[in-house]
């Protein structure tokens, strides 16, 4: 009979985890995040969130989480692809660090592959030049202009 | 029946599933614990055994994603020039992050950011994040918007399949993520600075290889051609303007170049595995304000 127990237990924990999985905190993970009015990219930007920030997620559109900051009054919808189930820990050494076992609920932000392994490549092949990809970044399109792309070509 | 073999039974079965499950693992083997049905020492060792089986491409997060593909970039733009022409690259920036957001994976951690290689050959290349580079050789291959559109979700694909991170080698991705691992609770000694270096290094080796020589796999550049025509459609292109383009590509590869003719399936074959998915050939009819603005900026390309 205890067996019988143990294992609903832990089925019913297991239930509970994947139900629950949309309404958690999740953390931004691009560099900069569009909070939107409604769950599309022509949606109007009510804020804009940076890397490690948290949300608190409830519903699921087709792709667009709803989500809120409630000590800066934000509501709105992000893309599920700017989110992460993890805990971005922006400081080193901070206690969040030290308790968590695993990089699974975790990604340390600024940690492995960054601006400091880069620098070190860079020094090492001093005719690598990244000046075009500086200038790459910087060529961004926005919404109304997208916009106006699509009508202009008879698109969607 | 043994109650330690059903609690195995279960955990063995929750083991087998994807990384997600990684945490139901560790709360599961937690609770056999607490109900005597396994020790601790157990429990801890399913957990921490369950972390290190999922270590793959898919754990590299997308900031480092980013500075992997940023050093791609770089690595292209030293083996091929910048088109320095802002009218073509305004264009292509344009309609590329247009089509980007029509992808499931529409934000990346520095975004989609497209630019023209000054070369005769039929090439381009998707850094992981979202650096797409196409040279003018392969843009003489589009007839219209809808074509250069195909090329450019074609790479786009790429970039949300992350195709580039999976061609890094498996056990240098344990090697990166042990190192972060260890010494997530401080910042880095010079020695693991270098070590991680070394790993990026090859990392980036193993990408460039890749993209510039040995290819995707066919199943790869299949599904990136299955993405393309998703895009396509969601935006409102004909996703017949793949199928044309690639026409035209066939006409102009030379056997034995270094290009797409070395790293991409034959146009012939795409061609086939694209018709099967989107059914008989329709003609490509672009409305004449697209082909208008197609020729503005593209026509003397």
């Amino acid at each position: 009979m205890k067996q019988i127990r143990v294992c609903f237990y832990m089925i019913t924990v297991i239930c509970l985890i994947t139900t629950t999985a949309v309404a958690a905190t999740m953390s931004v993970q691009v560099r900069s995040g569009q909070v939107r009015s409604t769950p599309s990219f022509m949606g109007k930007v009510v804020a804009d969130l940076v890397y490690g920030d948290q949300v608190i997620t409830s519903e699921e559109q087709s792709g667009w989480i709803k989500v809120q900051v409630p000590a800066k009054g934000i509501n709105g919808w992000m893309h599920n692809s700017a989110l992460s189930t993890k805990k971005i820990e922006l400081k080193a050494g901070s206690a969040g660090v030290a308790q968590t076992a695993s990089g699974q609920e975790l990604a340390l932000a600024g940690k492995g592959f960054n601006k400091q392994v880069e620098n070190e490549f860079k020094a090492k092949h001093p005719n690598m030049d990244f000046t075009w990809i500086d200038r790459m970044e910087k060529f961004q399109v926005n919404p109304n202009e997208m916009q106006k792309f699509l009508e202009q070509g008879g698109l969607r | 029946m043994n109650k330690g073999l059903i609690a195995t039974m279960m955990i063995c079965l929750m083991l087998s599933g994807c990384a997600q499950m990684d945490s139901i693992t560790k709360v599961a083997a937690s609770v056999a614990a607490s109900t005597g049905v396994i020790t601790q020492s157990q429990a801890d060792s399913i957990s921490k055994t369950s972390g290190a089986i999922a270590k793959s491409a898919e754990d590299i997060t997308p900031e480092q994603e980013y500075y992997i593909g940023r050093t791609i970039g770089a690595v292209i733009i030293g083996k091929y020039s910048p088109y320095q022409n802002q009218k073509v690259n305004r264009y292509l920036n344009l309609l590329g992050q247009t089509l980007a957001q029509a992808s499931d994976r529409p934000e990346t951690f520095g975004g989609y950011h497209f630019l023209v290689l000054d070369s005769d050959e039929i090439n381009a290349f998707a850094a992981p994040g979202g650096l797409i580079f196409i040279t003018r050789g392969l843009l003489r291959c589009c007839p219209n918007e809808d074509a250069v559109a195909a090329v450019l979700a074609h790479e786009i694909s790429h970039v949300q399949l992350s195709h580039g991170l999976q061609a890094i080698s498996k056990s240098r991705i344990t090697t990166a993520l042990t190192t972060i691992g260890v010494e997530s609770a401080k910042t880095f000694t010079k020695s693991e600075i270098s070590q991680l270096a070394s790993v990026f290094e090859d990392s980036i080796s193993d990408i460039t290889q890749t993209l510039v020589n040995s290819g995707y796999s066919r199943s790869f550049e299949k599904d990136a051609d299955k993405g393309a025509v998703q895009i396509l459609q969601r935006v409102g292109y004909n996703p017949n303007a793949l199928v044309e383009m690639l026409q035209v590509m066939q006409t102009r590869l030379k056997p034995g170049g270094a290009d797409f003719a070395k790293t991409h399936p034959s146009p012939k074959d795409r061609i086939e595995a694209i018709q099967g998915n989107i059914g008989e050939y329709r003609a490509v009819e672009t409305p004449s304000a697209r082909q208008a603005r197609f020729s503005a900026a593209l026509g003397d390309i």
